[in-house]
């Protein structure tokens, strides 16, 4: 084999109490990535990786291991190691002992299970923390341990299932950058699975967004974010303006109600299509000279920038500017040509990339729905 | 503030009234009369009774640490096997189990009698094949299947609640680390579900080591056990009733049970602090 691929995932279907969960899925890894599985609940990722570590046997498909075929290999004979959601860990177990749980079952002699353990311990920056209870641990310390204990075994695959989901904002950032320290120090595989789209594109080397048992795109996070294949990743993966259009002919793309200079080209003559523009690369002009013109109905101070809802003709666009405008105010808007983004129909289309019903709140709202589900409910 | 002080008084007087007049009060007339002879005399001359019944007391013991560990030997998987069923098949299953506690004791009891005795269930079964049948009643394992029997459930219970509080995921981080069938139940099931194993022996042993009704309706009179010569104390003929003996042999008996249990709780302690203690 000359590819560098360490797992191949070829036609997997999964059907869990009648509900079809992976319709033939596709999909490899190459060895020594950060690859990130990247979806809303219920879109099949915690599912993939449960057939990665053997914990679930697909239907159909074949699960290929450094060129081995491995349906039906047990866990604990698989070279892959897991983070589990809810840490796992062994609450009978003090942390050194957690650390040596898979050492000690491979029945290492103990000078090198101490040895072992202290590197782990170290690496995640929990020495001296040996003979402490597991239980007494906050939960970034918990975490710490789990990802010692799978390490400790030397795997040459993690999965990771949303380690951080239940972490604080702030402790999810400094885990997410350890994180990704640690696995580019060992050089292992990192298989990782989040909800969270800004996690997904701050760590991975590749991105794979799922929705409904399927792959809807593969992509550096660049990729994704610039080049969305549909109108589902261009809204999951950050803030989009999501207009149906025409593409009258190459280069040159029509949609509220008039013609822009684009850099997309290869569609057919009059052909229906999404076109997608971020908030961040809309400009406000006066009215004279945009583009388009609109009402502002809304204005919130973010911080950074103030997002502003725009009425153009009943449509509704987000646009994240540094300029405070008021709300009623009529302004101009300017899209250069590579801030537009034509993208092919798809099942999403018109289902997403209107601001008319957002508000923070729906927002928060879809977050505690994610937050419940990695929430251990004791 | 004060009167929510009083208020949470007034709601535990009942409770409180109830330990003094049964718990306490019993207790302390049982102590009493231990340390007691007939005229109401401090003596200690009641103790050396239970050397006269030594052996009665090993006994007991033996037949009651047998039944606990038939009963765990038992329980442990058919606990473990109702754990892994779905969350309504389990709650059938546990009725079942807890089922045949709803009929009275003794009536239980004298079942086994009429299946176990002479002509009993199990001999005319036997006759009608040709055998002679044996003698099952009136053995010491007989008294084993009636304590083994009614106090079944008392160690499942607990096993089963021990088990169903793991978190699958900690079992599956064991396989995930390299751990077979037998690793996973050696080094996660076993010591996560000492406390429920700790608390069945107990509710097993207590009152399998002070029961009199198993001996005398299974045991027939040979096998005494101490709750037999108890209660021949403070029941029996008229000429063998004598209080003093009977609770300064029930305080030997609470004193044992209490030691037992001191030491059992001891080894639940060690597991929860972690084999780190007994490995390293």
């Amino acid at each position: 084999m000359t590819n560098n691929h360490i797992i191949d995932l070829k036609n997997i279907s999964v059907s869990l109490g009648g509900e079809q969960i992976l319709k033939n899925m596709n999909l490899y890894i190459n060895d020594k990535e950060f690859i990130t599985l990247l979806g809303p609940s219920g879109c099949g990722k915690t599912t993939t990786l449960r057939i990665i570590g053997g914990f679930l046997e697909p239907d159909e498909g074949d699960v290929i291991f450094g060129g081995k075929r491995v349906n039906g290999v047990p866990p604990h004979k698989r070279r892959v190691n897991t983070i589990f959601q809810r840490y796992a860990l062994f609450p009978h177990l003090n942390v050194f002992e957690n650390v040596a749980f898979g050492l000690r079952i491979k029945k290492l002699p103990e000078k090198e299970i101490r040895q072992t353990v202290d590197e782990m311990l170290k690496l995640v920056n929990l020495s001296g923390f040996d003979k402490r209870n597991v239980n007494s641990l906050s939960g970034g310390q918990q975490q710490r341990v789990a990802i010692a204990r799978a390490l400790a075994v030397n795997p040459k695959v993690l999965l990771l299932d949303e380690p951080l989901g239940a972490l604080d904002l702030k402790l999810r950032k400094d885990m997410q950058v350890e994180l990704k320290n640690i696995q580019q120090r060992l050089g292992i595989t990192f298989i990782y699975v989040t909800h969270d789209q800004e996690e997904a594109l701050s760590m991975s080397d590749t991105i794979v967004v799922m929705d409904g048992g399927v792959i809807q795109q593969i992509g550096s996070p660049l990729d994704i974010y610039n080049e969305p294949k549909n109108a589902f990743v261009a809204d999951f993966i950050g803030e989009s303006n999501i207009v149906d259009g025409v593409m009258v002919r190459d280069f040159c793309a029509e949609f509220a109600g008039s013609r822009f200079e684009c850099l997309d080209k290869g569609f057919s003559e009059r052909e229906a299509v999404d076109i997608v523009i971020r908030p961040e690369d809309v400009d406000v002009v006066p009215t004279e000279k945009g583009m388009l013109s609109g009402v502002v109905t809304s204005v919130t101070f973010k911080g950074v920038h103030f997002e502003i809802i725009v009425d153009v003709r009943g449509f509704k666009w987000m646009i994240q500017t540094t300029d405070y405008e008021a709300v009623g105010n009529v302004i101009g808007l300017r899209i250069e040509p590579d801030a537009i983004h034509v993208m092919k129909k798809s099942v999403y289309s018109g289902r997403y990339g209107d601001y008319s019903s957002f508000s923070d709140e729906i927002d928060m709202l879809s977050d505690t729905s994610y937050e419940e589900e990695s929430v251990p409910d004791e | 503030m004060n009167k929510n002080g009083f208020g949470k008084k007034l709601v535990t007087a009942p409770y409180t009234l109830w330990m003094v007049i049964f718990v306490v009060v019993p207790i302390a007339l049982v102590i009493y009369y231990a340390f007691t002879d007939a005229d109401g005399g401090f003596t200690f001359e009641n103790m050396t009774y239970i050397f006269e019944y030594g052996k009665t007391f090993l006994v007991s013991i033996e037949l009651a640490l047998i039944s606990t560990a038939i009963c765990l030997v038992m329980a442990y998987p058919v606990a473990y096997g109702i754990s892994r069923f779905e969350a309504r098949r389990q709650q059938t299953m546990i009725m079942l189990v807890m089922l045949p506690m709803w009929m009275n004791f003794l009536i239980r009891t004298y079942a086994w009698m009429t299946i176990l005795e002479g002509n009993g269930l199990i001999n005319r079964a036997l006759r009608y094949f040709g055998s002679d049948g044996f003698g099952m009643i009136n053995t010491e394992g007989a008294v084993v299947l009636g304590m083994v029997y009614n106090f079944l459930p008392y160690m499942i219970l607990p096993i089963y609640t021990v088990l169903t509080k793991i978190d699958v995921s900690t079992i599956e981080a064991a396989k995930d680390l390299g751990a077979g069938r037998r690793n996973v139940f050696r080094r996660v099931l076993l010591p996560m579900s000492v406390p429920g194993i700790i608390s069945g022996i107990t509710m097993v042993f207590v009152p399998a080591v002070s029961t009199f009704v198993i001996s005398k309706l299974l045991g027939g009179g040979k096998t005494f056990l101490i709750g037999d010569i108890i209660e021949n104390y403070f029941l029996g003929n008229t000429g063998m009733i004598n209080y003093n003996i009977g609770a300064s042999l029930s305080l030997v008996l609470m004193v044992l049970i209490l030691i037992s249990m001191t030491v059992m709780n001891h080894f639940d302690k060690d597991a929860g602090e972690g084999e780190g203690v007994l490995v390293g």
